[in-house]
């Protein structure tokens, strides 16, 4: 940390940062968002995949402030990088500029232990302001915190305010801009000091060894950070920022000190306690009535037999709404990129160029946006899920099961979000404390039935399956589709649990989970929360997919064979001459052997094109599978992104724009024949192309995330070799068990 | 001291606790982190912890204290020993 630090701030004006820190579920993002609006920027705090979220803003006197949000934490004590943040960016440390002024948002409701950190920002001597939040639930229960004395004991100037109502924000500008004016009036110095003689001398002799940086001249800093590492070094800890000779004598020094039978730990946290406990009879007027409904509607919510069914039905009207409200969008879509492609091919003549922009840059440019819909809704549930609280508690029910697999209810989330699309839900997997938890889940979410799948199981179960009904009443095409996810889903939770047990094998951690009291989600958040997740998957796997679409363009288009070239101009040409002339039954007659011949163009052009000379060097691989090198080429199309095999398919066959309800592909493979006349497609095979579907990891952009999110090449292709091949595997199984049981 | 407490019969579980029922802290056992985790968050010796329910389905077991509600899994609260009220 300290070779990597930056210079002391330039001298001059210079534009003062304000970090806003405080417990999760405090309300602390609905107050940043409300401070800085939507000037906001999203990155990533180095080293760590953690958003940092960083705005501006003017104050009401006309002060420009930059605006930090600390990931919320309890305390600011640390064993993961990622906790290790919260120090940092309120300490100034590991590269983190050192805020002039940290504003603390308190939940009035549990006061005593948001107070806590407040004691620890004191000690660290930083200018604090506490935005007292939720004074208006407390008054709902006929308590009050008296905000004054509140002041007068911290030291600190105390605004009640109601981030959700926007209550009291304008009182909080103003205090900030006073307190930046003069920050004495905010630097009472630490409230705790310790009182035994042993953790002084424990704190001196920790403080003696830090680099300059640390300590920056002031000894009560330097004690605090000492305090700090006394409580979060660990034997194994995933610090990164602490000085060797720190992190040695803090370990040395608490061995010592349980040796004499003295616990720092819980001196230290029981001397910041015992100082709030002593006081809070005059900050609060408290009458018992604790949080009635919260706890009411639990006894439903959580009850042992409702719970589970409720969160299943819950669970199932997300999906149904996820599908059907995306549909229209997806719709519109699809149409409005056809339009523009068929625009730009009237507008050009006929030329590579030509086809380079239609079939290349618009087709690759759509199957990104056409995902949107799905991506953009599933954020929104999330987010209201997650806002109105009942996220913890779906952790809660989804313990026990992740438990088995190694993991723990905050899994649920990444995991959920893998059935829109794997890519945020890969970035969602941030919410997970260990790096460890995050990877197994980032091995498994590729494997959850994501929305780029859904077309390819729609064209193989309407082309290949009978649209009759099981013993009269199960449609067997929805029952396939439902088998499908069912199917992933299964061996997402066994491959967990192999991992768990032998690569990835861990000591499990303790759980513990806050549950927020059940409120009403705010709006903004959820709204600005969204936009910022799909402009993630945009830029994460949008240039992905659209690089291997052009690219695949490519393959499928080159080399180019003059001779086919030639016949095919003219016989665009005759077609238009003929479409000129009256539709009579003579020259419709003549189009179709026109259409007929173009098709074998086409097909002869595939042939000879790289894909389908790769198309041929895969053949032997995947013949076992009940493939032939046509399928090939469109698994090859696959890995840009699963949904372009329609499209694939649409060209190895001839046929213009296909899609997966396109009437032509659907007969076309139907009609497919082997050299020696049987169908190439029967059921089975379609069967064995689903499952090869399901497991194969055909998405450049996850390997892209994945790469991202654990800066290992390592991870990236052990991910991509054990699903290849278990899908391998799998499809084999099925395609020649079939056979065996002759089907 | 903890020694002459660990052999009272006055220490109460987790298990022994009825939902709704609050009962004095008298230790935090467990792995450091865990054990300095639930002592910052307010599960101190001598502090008054609500056992709020059991969530069955989970096999949690949720806490309120110093006005949080907090979930452990009920195999790792056996790291938090409490005082018979009698």
């Amino acid at each position: 940390m300290s070779a990597k630090s930056p210079a002391a701030p330039a001298a001059g004006p210079r534009t003062p940062l304000v970090a806003v820190a405080g417990n999760p579920n405090t309300g602390k993002t609905t107050l940043f968002n409300r401070l800085t609006g939507s000037d906001q920027k999203v990155a990533n705090y180095p080293g760590v995949t953690v958003d940092r979220h960083a705005g501006h803003m003017r104050l009401p006197g006309g002060l420009d402030i930059s605006v930090l949000d600390v990931p919320g934490t309890y305390s600011l004590s640390a064993r993961s990088r990622e906790e290790e943040i919260a120090i940092q960016s309120i300490a100034g440390l590991g590269g983190e500029a050192p805020p002039d002024l940290v504003v603390l948002v308190v939940d009035a409701t549990q006061l005593s232990r948001n107070l806590y950190m407040a004691l620890q920002i004191l000690e660290l001597e930083v200018p604090l302001v506490v935005a007292l939040n939720m004074t208006d639930v407390l008054e709902s229960r006929s308590e009050s915190i008296d905000a004054e004395a509140l002041a007068r004991e911290l030291g600190v100037p105390v605004v009640s305010i109601s981030a959700l109502k926007g209550a009291g924000i304008q009182e909080l500008e103003r205090s900030i801009e006073r307190t930046l004016t003069n920050p004495k009036t905010a630097l009472p110095g630490p409230r705790w000091t310790p009182e035994s003689t042993e953790l002084r001398a424990d704190l001196d002799r920790i403080a003696d060894s830090m680099p300059p940086d640390w300590i920056r001249g002031s000894p009560t800093r330097a004690r605090a950070l000492a305090a700090w590492a006394l409580l979060s070094v660990d034997a194994p800890d995933e610090l990164h920022g602490v000085p060797d000779a720190v992190r040695r004598l803090a370990l040395e020094r608490r061995a010592r000190a349980a040796a004499d039978g003295r616990q720092v730990d819980a001196e230290i946290i029981r001397g910041r306690y015992d100082w709030i406990d002593s006081r809070m009879g005059t900050f609060v007027r408290p009458s018992r009535r604790g949080r009635e409904r919260s706890e009411r509607a639990d006894t439903v919510l959580l009850n042992p037999w409702l719970g589970f069914p409720i969160f299943l039905a819950t669970m199932s009207v997300v999906f149904l709404a996820l599908f059907s409200w995306s549909e229209p969008a997806i719709h519109a879509i699809e149409s409005t990129f056809g339009w523009v492609s068929d625009l730009v091919r009237g507008a050009m003549g006929p030329s590579i160029a030509r086809d380079f922009v239609t079939e290349g840059l618009i087709a690759g440019v759509g199957s990104v946006v056409v995902f949107l819909p799905q991506i953009l809704l599933l954020f929104l549930f999330i987010g209201v899920l997650e806002d109105t609280g009942y996220m913890a508690r779906v952790a809660c029910l989804m313990d026990r099961i992740m438990r088995s697999m190694g993991l723990n209810g905050r899994a649920f989330v990444p995991m959920l979000s893998g059935y829109a699309c794997a890519v945020p839900a890969i970035l969602a997997t941030r919410t997970m404390e260990r790096q460890r938890d995050r990877t197994l889940t980032m091995m498994v979410i590729p494997l959850m039935t994501c929305s780029a799948r859904l077309p390819v199981y729609t064209l193989v179960i309407g082309a290949l399956f009978p649209p009759t009904m099981l013993l009269g009443f199960a449609p067997v095409q929805s029952l396939l589709l439902v088998l499908m996810y069912l199917f992933s889903t299964v061996l997402a939770l066994i491959v967990a649990a192999v991992l768990s047990r032998t690569m990835l094998k861990a000591p499990s951690v303790p759980l513990i989970l806050e549950m927020p009291p059940y409120r009403m989600p705010h709006w903004p958040s959820v709204l600005r929360q969204m936009v910022q997740k799909s402009r993630a998957f945009l830029s994460e796997a949008g240039s992905v997919i659209l690089l291997c679409t052009i690219a695949l363009w490519g393959l499928l288009s080159f080399p180019k064979d003059p001779g086919l070239e030639a016949r095919r101009d003219v016989l665009a040409a005759q077609v238009a001459t003929l479409e000129a002339e009256a539709s009579t039954p003579d020259a419709q007659a003549r189009l179709d052997v026109i259409a007929a011949e173009q098709a074998d163009i086409a097909g002869q052009q595939l042939r000879s094109s790289y894909a389908g000379r790769l198309g041929h060097a895969i053949e032997p691989t995947i013949e076992p599978l009940g493939f032939d090198w046509k399928i090939g080429v469109g698994l090859i199309g696959a890995f840009a992104a699963r949904e372009v095999f329609v499209a694939t398919m649409g060209v190895v066959y001839g046929i213009g724009d296909a899609d997966e309800e396109s009437a032509t592909l659907r007969d076309q493979i139907h009609k497919e024949k082997r050299a020696n006349g049987e169908p190439v497609y029967t059921p089975l095979v379609g069967l064995s192309l689903m499952v090869f579907f399901a497991l194969a990891c055909q998405c450049m952009s996850t390997l892209a995330a994945v790469r991202r999110e654990t800066k290992s090449w390592a991870w990236v292709a052990f991910l991509f070799a054990y699903m290849t091949a278990l899908a391998w595997v799998a499809s084999f199984v099925v395609y020649q068990g079939g056979r065996l049981a002759g089907l | 001291m903890i020694l002459r407490l660990g052999l009272s019969p006055r220490m109460l579980h987790t298990s022994d606790i009825r939902p709704g029922q609050s009962a004095r802290l008298l230790q935090v056992g467990g792995e450091r982190s865990f054990r300095r985790r639930l002592m910052e968050l307010g599960f101190l010796p001598g502090t008054s912890v609500r056992l709020v329910r059991r969530v069955a389905v989970g096999d949690l077991v949720e806490f309120e204290v110093r006005g949080g509600h907090i979930s452990l899994r009920a195999s790792e609260a056996v790291a938090l020993v409490f005082e018979s009220s009698r």
